[in-house]
């Protein structure tokens, strides 16, 4: 980890009218740094992660990715940005996929968009990536449509890091999958992140999934932060009420 | 109904003269922004949507009383698309008519372009369904605007990927994209891709025409036009491996006509004035009659 901040976010603000989507959220993510925000429904996570992701403009506060200042971007730089050094995983892969497309179309997409024109070269490497994300090659003239949700999920995931991101935005990648496919995709992810280096910032009700892969954990409730700090910290000695209550409503198996 | 109208029923070539000034500034627009398609008031017009509203008011906005208009449907100057639009502007517009290509001023089209190479001073007014290059991979037309306005055009090859992946070649047969100026990515109406080379440096005005989406676009004479590729999968003009059975041409793209139930089957060139000339002019094909004999 270098000491400057991938990512730095300051006193970040959404109103939806009167009422707060979020309000004053700061912090600032390290370069492999994977950070977890929780809460219930309701209480601005995915608020946040639209706003840090370029989705929804935010109302107030300061948002610089390398140095650079993300909100006085042009569009242009903003969503060239989201398409070589961002990516998103959204928690319903068909948002995310063009489902009318082939597992290879889908891959090859982000390629496509930064200029590559040679055939055999994207097919190339979306083989590759469906081979890391545990996808047979035979499938990749397939529809995502006939994969199963895990896969569907795992394709997606490909199709973001196709281009090599530095960042990746994840809202509850494995909502909706059962557990022993979320633990699979949970190990994937792990992998993945481990061993390119990625800066994650995930969104998730699921303690599991942040104490699996988050380095650090935000717990936000009603729109502002509660309670931040190391992940195993937080979930083992938390200080705010709200934290109690969510660690202590996880069923011990 | 008569075949004559009384003098003063219709203004000028149908469409009142505010309704031809407001589509002129469309055309001049788009001459301006080769590929960049203008959104334009459309108009009811006599016909329904499909029929070539939209080319038929760009060919009301370009008519004057000197000029000499062809009009053709697949190439054919004699099917009822190209039949009913020239009635309808000798009928509102009193203009001259022709079959030969070299000797219009204004061509209305629906998905060719004629064989014979078009000069300086004539314009060719093709009509459009679907403007839009990216509207089956894309349905908002919000983000397409935003797409074409951020040059966002990977989207348009994730198309002729799949078509590799699924058929081995490029399969889009017509209707193939093409980017404008090393700018605009186009739909140049639904012409076959043998087409496309023509687009590039014409020396005549192109305008194109959507009537029911309303929008105009146009290439400039001498337009630089490229069709989309991958470096392992180039462009190819294509058409069916035949010689024209009436006029034997090599170089034209044939229609398949289905001559009998036993398999029977002719091929002839879809453009209509450009096999008459030929045969005319001596050519004949495996089928062809010699011209002394179909005049007997």
């Amino acid at each position: 980890m270098t000491d400057t901040p991938l990512l730095s976010v300051r006193d970040l603000t959404k109103r939806y009218g009167a009422r707060i989507g979020c309000a004053d959220v700061s912090f600032d993510l390290y370069p492999g740094e994977v950070l977890g925000i929780v809460g219930e429904s309701g209480s601005g996570k995915s608020t946040l992660l639209s706003c840090l992701a370029g989705h929804l403009r935010p109302d107030g506060g300061q948002l610089s990715y390398a140095g650079r200042n993300v909100l006085g971007m042009s569009e242009t730089d903003r969503r060239r940005l989201s398409r070589t050094e961002w990516a998103f995983v959204h928690q319903n892969p068909r948002d995310g996929l063009r489902m009318g497309v082939s597992a290879g179309g889908n891959v090859g997409e982000r390629l496509m968009a930064i200029g590559a024109r040679h055939y055999g070269d994207i097919r190339d490497t979306a083989i590759d990536w469906l081979g890391r994300v545990e996808i047979n090659a035979d499938r990749i003239d397939d529809r995502p449509r006939a994969f199963s949700g895990g896969m569907q999920q795992r394709l997606q995931i490909a199709r973001n890091l196709v281009t090599a991101p530095r960042l990746v935005f994840m809202d509850e990648p494995t909502g909706g999958l059962d557990v022993s496919v979320q633990a699979r995709l949970l190990d994937l992810l792990r992998g993945l992140v481990r061993d390119l280096g990625l800066s994650v910032v995930i969104v998730t009700h699921d303690l599991a999934v942040v104490r699996l892969l988050a380095d650090r954990l935000m717990v936000m409730k009603s729109g502002r932060v509660v309670e931040q700090g190391l992940t195993d910290q937080v979930l083992d000695d938390p200080q705010h009420a709200y934290t109690q209550l969510l660690v202590s409503s996880v069923l011990q198996v | 109904m008569t075949d004559t109208l009384e003098a003063g029923a219709y203004n000028f070539a149908y469409l009142d003269e505010q309704t031809k000034r407001m589509i002129r500034r469309a055309i001049l627009k788009g001459i301006a922004v080769p590929g960049y398609q203008v959104p334009f008031a459309s108009r009811e017009m006599p016909m329904p949507y499909g029929w070539g509203t939209g080319g038929v008011q760009v060919t009301a906005a370009c008519l004057t009383p000197d000029d000499t208009l062809k009009v053709i449907d697949q190439g054919a100057d004699d099917t009822t698309n190209a039949v009913s639009i020239r009635k309808f502007f000798q009928r509102t517009a009193a203009v001259a008519v022709t079959e030969a290509t070299a000797e219009a001023s204004i061509i209305q089209t629906r998905h060719r372009i004629p064989e014979a190479p078009l000069s300086e001073g004539q314009i060719l007014v093709y009509q459009v369904p679907i403007p839009e290059p990216l509207r089956f991979l894309e349905p908002r037309e919000t983000e397409t605007r935003k797409m074409h306005e951020l040059e966002e055009y990977g989207l348009m090859h994730v198309k002729l990927y799949e078509d590799i992946a699924r058929h081995g070649h490029i399969a889009t047969a017509y209707a193939y994209p093409v980017k404008v100026e090393g700018r605009y990515v186009m739909d140049p109406s639904p012409i076959p891709r043998f087409d496309n080379p023509k687009l590039a440096a014409c020396p005549a005005i192109q305008l194109f025409g959507a009537g029911r989406e309303q929008r105009i676009y146009a290439l400039p004479p001498y337009t630089a036009v490229v069709s989309l590729d991958f470096d392992d999968h180039p462009f190819e003009a294509s058409k069916a491996p035949h010689d024209c059975d009436l006029c034997g041409a090599s170089d034209s793209y044939l229609d398949e006509v289905i001559t009998d139930d036993a398999g029977g089957r002719m091929f002839v060139c879809s453009d209509t004035d450009y096999c008459r000339s030929r045969c005319e002019a001596g050519h004949m094909g495996r089928l062809g009659v010699p011209q002394q004999e179909a005049a007997e």
